[in-house]
């Protein structure tokens, strides 16, 4: 009986020494880049406009080489304001959008308040990091409106603002607090070199939609494992106006 | 002094460039006499070197690109040959062209389609052309389509190892009516009345084989062709952009038309002979068919 039992755990050692190794395949290694970031495709981006922020992303889901399908949805609400794109491995897309509702939920129960875009972030930085040795293959995005609640001293009504918020991280966690935009994805090195030249500040909702909007199709055409259709969420005080737009499908 | 230096000058005499290089023979000079002459790195395993530096599995990073990703399609039938590729050429994931040609008029009867290296491809079927027109004026007759494709086979076969790569098919029309043939780098050569070479041949090969009939007018082959090489374009990630189209009859080729892939998938082809009419998406044609309702597309 107890020999049997000394045999179990030896089995189980051996296989969680396969699971290492599978790990290791899909990580960065100085000969072969990371495949997992490239083998579902796929981009995000987000930027800053005057009491405003829009995020975008395109709408495939490929196997390498193959397009499997154009209605992929990558960017997720967490609250009303706030949204939440998740760039790199399909798998862990869906892992992580299920996760972020439960600890957001968590939060939203335990603090009696909804989430802010900052505390989000220190969220998502955390659950990422907690996988340090062995990741999550994604590269996140986060946007939203931050509202600053101001109570006068003259007894009045308290007021709120809002302030726009992006962030993004790498795939264990480290926060990327920028003013202007945040790119992720297979596309991220053109996204860049788009936005960098489209992007200016204090855009009001409607040039920031044309401007996000023009910064990803044009990127995702010189990306093999991006485009095939793309999504704006664009986030203002009052309302998130949603579009989808019509994009090259090759 | 000077003869010391000369020691060390033995891999740069410009003496045994032939006085054709510098010639108007159309960049082919240093093939002057027939013999090829091209320059092979000075190292001891030449072979071994350019596949180290030019092989993607052995070292992705600091390599010569070559381009890869591409649809190309050829198939004969009753009204003669058609030819339709893409016009997409990526460097890893980058698009670096949508506008490239992938068809190479190699006379006007005979074409030669480009997969694997584009350079390689060029350069030996342009090659080609040249020896074609030789052929022509030794004999008084043109080249059949057997003979042309065999020459090039040869002659990328004497080159085997060399790292050369080229997937062609090499289609015209002859005493025997139309041909269609197949000629790779390996040395392969193959007959036969449908190919379709690259990453995204699959595809095409799918459309292909559902639409193929022997007695296809030449509109229905002309869309068969279009509508296999969008396929192509919107199923595989380095093939699309355009899509060029030619048709080999008795008196030689035409080229049809160029044609914007994202356009079929939403419009079609426009107002040609042999389209349906209406774009080719699959979620373009069944639009408003589903019982859930649709998000809105902004143009």
């Amino acid at each position: 009986m107890a020999r049997g039992r000394t045999r179990w755990w030896w089995k189980r050692e051996t296989r969680s020494v396969t699971v290492t190794q599978v790990t290791r395949s899909l990580e960065d290694s100085e000969e072969r880049p990371n495949m997992a970031m490239e083998l579902n495709g796929g981009s995000v981006i987000a930027m800053v406009g005057k009491n405003c922020v829009a995020i975008a992303s395109d709408l495939r889901l490929g196997n390498q080489a193959l397009t499997v399908a154009t209605n992929f949805e990558k960017i997720f609400p967490v609250s009303e304001q706030l949204y939440i794109g998740l760039c790199g491995l399909a798998t862990d897309v869906e892992t992580l959008r299920e996760r972020f509702r439960f600890l957001v939920n968590m939060y939203t129960i335990k603090e009696s308040r909804a989430i802010s875009p900052q505390a989000f972030a220190h969220l998502v930085s955390s659950t990422l990091y907690e996988k340090r040795f062995g990741p999550y293959f994604i590269e996140p995005v986060i946007a939203g409106l931050e509202p600053i609640t101001t109570t006068p001293t003259d007894g009045s009504a308290p007021t709120t603002e809002f302030r726009p918020f992006i962030a993004g991280a790498d795939v264990i966690g480290c926060l990327n607090f920028a003013k202007d935009f945040i790119v992720t994805g297979t596309a991220s090195d053109k996204l860049f070199g788009v936005a960098e030249g489209l992007w200016e500040p204090d855009l009001g909702p409607e040039d920031l939609f044309e401007t996000i909007s023009q910064t990803l199709l044009n990127a995702v055409d010189r990306d093999a494992y991006s485009g095939w259709g793309a999504v704006v969420h664009v986030i203002t005080p009052d309302k998130v106006v949603s579009r989808t737009l019509k994009a090259r499908m090759d | 002094m000077n003869s010391f230096a000369t020691r060390f000058d033995s891999h740069h005499h410009d003496d045994d460039q032939s006085d054709a290089a510098w010639g108007s023979q159309a960049g082919f000079g240093n093939l002057g006499d027939g013999s090829h002459a091209f320059n092979v790195p000075a190292v001891p395993d030449p072979t071994a070197f350019l596949r180290l530096h030019t092989d993607d599995h052995a070292d992705p990073n600091c390599r010569i690109k070559i381009q890869h990703g591409t649809t190309t399609l050829a198939f004969r039938f009753q009204g003669g040959v058609i030819v339709a590729v893409d016009s997409r050429a990526t460097a890893g994931s980058y698009v670096a062209s949508g506008t490239v040609k992938k068809v190479i008029e190699i006379n006007p009867y005979l074409l030669g389609t480009m997969a694997g290296g584009a350079a390689d491809c060029q350069y030996w079927e342009t090659y080609l052309g040249i020896q074609c027109r030789l052929h022509e004026l030794r004999n008084r007759e043109r080249i059949s389509v057997a003979a042309a494709s065999k020459y090039l086979s040869n002659l990328v076969y004497s080159y085997k190892g060399m790292g050369l790569s080229m997937g062609t098919m090499i289609c015209g029309w002859d005493k025997t009516g139309p041909a269609v043939f197949y000629v790779d780098s390996d040395g392969t050569r193959l007959k036969g009345d449908m190919f379709s070479v690259g990453s995204g041949s699959t595809f095409a090969y799918g459309v292909l084989d559902q639409g193929y009939r022997w007695d296809l007018t030449d509109e229905e082959a002309q869309e068969l062709g279009r509508r296999s090489i969008y396929a192509a374009g919107h199923r595989d990630a380095f093939s699309g952009n355009t899509c060029n189209l030619y048709h080999v009859k008795e008196d030689g080729w035409k080229f049809i038309g160029n044609y914007d892939i994202s356009k079929m998938h939403y419009e079609g082809p426009g107002d040609v002979p042999g389209a349906p009419g209406g774009g080719y998406g699959y979620d373009v044609r069944t639009k408003g068919r589903f019982s859930v309702l649709e998000t809105e597309v902004v143009a």
